[in-house]
């Protein structure tokens, strides 16, 4: 039993960390109708940025906004340089760049430091008990502040004044124009958003496992890929159930010994999905205009 | 009963004629001639060849293979498939599989025969999952079908890490095609994979199929069944990727599931792209001189500068799709481009060889659809299009004949 409720409590704290990067995902799927190959790279980025602080200062929270910093910076440049002057463009050619983008990033980073993996220790956390369970604090520390960053982003999105102005933007671009919506900057607010989440998600896989390479956020990327568009993509509600459900997927496929396969599930769980509701499970279905 | 009888035979023989005579107009006879010569260069001094350059055209081989498959889904039919190496995978395990343990001592006895045989069963195995995947994913389409395939991909790639049967993680031995003319094997099956694949893309299907990336709901207007041209499309597309495979596991020792990753998906998508989407001599051209680029590459980039040659790649991949596709781009890219540089050239040749000017015909196929709307037409477009339709403008002897069944608004007004 208490290894039942070790391991969801575990599934939680890897969905959460999924359902931050599928946030980044969906919300500029939702709002630039492009899906931004070059995300997981950003987590990539996020966690060389952590190593470079980290060593320089020894503190995990300015190594932490550190990376936000980067991020959003190399979101934004990216945005502005390969993405915006294809807005307008066929969605292929969008979905060709980002996947250029993202192999520029890995290939950046790999002349910077290098092609070997380094060790960045910034979980110091140890272990809790609660009763008969035993539970890594840095399992509980994820699970909670990726629940309230989701909280936080929900409130954004509904109530402020940019969060709607976001709302108006994925639902009509043309008319959000017209009423006085600066298109650019919206987009751009949100791939800032997205890349600070997607640092956060390498602060949290970082605090799981302690190593940093080129590619460690190919994977994460692409499953949280896979948990935005099980849910829904461009649904925000959708990316955070999506990303749960994977990562409960996934600690259950490990515990449950079957770690070689954990792949092949998850992407049988996603074709599954897709086939019985095609766009995702709180996705909206579009009605196609010519 | 005898004109009944002849005149579907002489139809049939101008048409069988004229598809001879088309063959051999003078514009295919530099193609010809190339053909005739490589074929004599490699017969002359196939022999001699070095080990290196015998497996870098067996590596080139099959690269053009996989990049015209793929070329097939994304340039023609314009939805994006991660998936290719899934396929490739899928063809060489196998196919390879059959080779070797199968049918293994029909190979050492009948090798060409054998490899023939593994070609198909490959590109048979592939198609079938091509089909089995494609069925229910094209329903799907854009970035859910892409991420469907690279789903695929992935699923193709555990599984054949996992079963024992092929080796596990450690890879699966298999029988090679011994003799060391794999790479002309290879170029007939280049040969071959360009022949079906133009054939079809300028048949009548291979119109439907570009209908359908032009504007799907318009071809769809048109009558064109676009689920089953997807799926024909994806089929072949998986099919030609398969053989691929079986070339790559003949071109190689042992087959890891490792060497089929996403990443490999994405160097075919980067060939196809570099190459131009929708040619298929762009795509054979960047195809080999990648393959190419990369195995010279490789031995002068060592350890942290590899990631060089993959910078390189990838920021041309981003130059060249935002320059061909950016809209702020459009009019500098209509005034300086290849294709319209070597029509002047080829335009000037003609002159120079025939003097005088290529003869103008409307009819002459365009390379580029959008270049249909330029044709010369004898309906005054834009006498209709400036004529004033609104109801002012119209006198009473424009009124139909029956205006009681057309207008009873008007025709109310009339009574009164």
């Amino acid at each position: 039993m208490s290894k039942l409720l070790e391991t969801l409590i575990g599934g939680l704290s890897q969905g959460g960390v999924y359902a931050l990067i599928a946030l980044g995902y969906t919300m500029v799927y939702g709002i630039a109708k492009m899906l931004n190959f070059a995300h997981g790279d950003i987590i990539m980025v996020g966690g060389y940025t952590i190593m470079v602080f980290f060593y320089q200062t020894g503190m995990p929270i300015v190594a932490l906004l550190a990376a936000i910093v980067v991020c959003i910076a190399v979101g934004l440049l990216t945005e502005r340089l390969a993405y915006r002057p294809l807005r307008g463009a066929s969605p292929l050619a969008v979905l060709i760049t980002a996947i250029g983008v993202s192999s520029l990033l890995q290939s950046l980073t790999q002349l910077i430091f290098g092609t070997a993996s380094s060790m960045v220790i910034v979980n110091t956390f140890g272990t809790i008990k609660i009763g008969s369970l035993v539970v890594e604090v840095s399992t509980l520390i994820t699970l909670f502040s990726a629940a309230a960053v989701m909280l936080a982003l929900t409130l954004f999105v509904n109530k402020t004044k940019t969060g709607k102005a976001m709302l108006a933007v994925s639902e009509d671009q043309g008319a959000a124009k017209l009423m006085g919506i600066g298109v650019n900057r919206v987009i751009a607010i949100t791939f800032a958003v997205g890349s600070a989440l997607a640092a956060l998600a390498g602060y949290f896989s970082l605090l799981k496992s302690p190593s940093v390479s080129i590619t460690m956020g190919s994977l994460p990327g692409i499953k949280a890929f896979t948990a935005a568009v099980i849910g829904g993509i461009g649904s925000i509600p959708g990316a955070m159930l999506g990303g749960i459900l994977l990562g409960v997927i996934e600690t259950a496929c490990n515990a449950a010994g079957l770690a070689n396969w954990t792949l092949a599930i998850e992407f049988a769980v996603l074709i599954v999905i897709l086939l019985v509701r095609p766009t995702g499970l709180l996705g909206k279905k579009r009605r196609e205009k010519v | 009963m005898t004109a009944t009888a002849t005149q579907p035979e002489t139809a049939k023989k101008t048409s069988w004629f004229s598809y001879v005579k088309s063959s051999f107009k003078p514009k295919n006879y530099v193609s010809y001639a190339v053909l005739a010569l490589l074929i004599a260069f490699f017969l002359i001094f196939g022999k001699s060849f070095k080990q290196t350059n015998v497996l870098m055209l067996e590596k080139i081989s099959y690269s053009v293979i996989a990049a015209l498959s793929l070329s097939l889904v994304v340039g023609f039919l314009g939805e994006l498939s991660l998936g290719q190496a899934g396929f490739m995978c899928l063809g060489a395990y196998l196919g390879g599989y059959f080779q070797t343990y199968v049918y293994g001592a029909f190979s050492q006895s009948l090798p060409l025969l054998s490899l023939l045989l593994t070609m198909l069963l490959g590109g048979f195995f592939a198609a079938l999952a091509g089909l089995i995947i494609g069925l229910p994913a094209l329903r799907l389409k854009g970035d859910y079908l892409a991420i469907v395939t690279l789903a695929f991909g992935e699923i193709v790639k555990v599984v054949f890490r996992n079963l024992k049967t092929f080796g596990a993680e450690k890879g699966m031995e298999t029988v090679r095609y011994s003799s060391s003319s794999l790479y002309i094997i290879g170029f007939f099956a280049v040969l071959f994979t360009l022949a079906v694949i133009r054939n079809f893309i300028k048949s009548k299907h291979g119109r439907a199929v570009t209908a359908i990336r032009d504007n799907e709901i318009a071809a769809r207007a048109m009558g064109v069944n676009v689920t089953y041209y997807k799926l024909v499309v994806f089929v072949l597309s998986a099919f030609f990727a398969g053989v691929a495979g079986v070339l790559f596991s003949n071109a190689n020792y042992t087959i890891k599931s490792i060497s089929f990753d996403y990443n490999y998906s994405i160097d075919i998508l980067v060939m196809v792209v570099l190459g131009g989407m929708g040619s298929l001599n762009g795509t054979m051209l960047s195809a080999a001189l990648i393959t190419f680029l990369n195995a010279k590459l490789s031995t002068v980039l060592t350890g942290d500068l590899a990631a060089l040659q993959k910078l390189v790649y990838a920021l041309v991949l981003v130059l060249i799709v935002i320059y061909n596709n950016a809209p702020k781009l459009k009019t500098f890219r209509e005034k300086y481009n290849l294709r319209r540089l070597r029509e002047k050239l080829s335009a000037a040749l003609h002159r120079l060889i025939f003097k005088k000017h290529p003869a103008e015909d409307p009819a002459a196929e365009k390379p580029d659809a959008a270049d249909w709307s330029n044709i010369p037409t004898k309906v005054p477009m834009d006498a209709i299009l400036s004529t004033d339709f609104t109801p002012d403008a119209v006198t009473d002897e424009d009124k139909p004949d029956k205006p009681e069944r057309n207008e009873p608004h008007e025709n109310a007004e009339a009574k009164q």
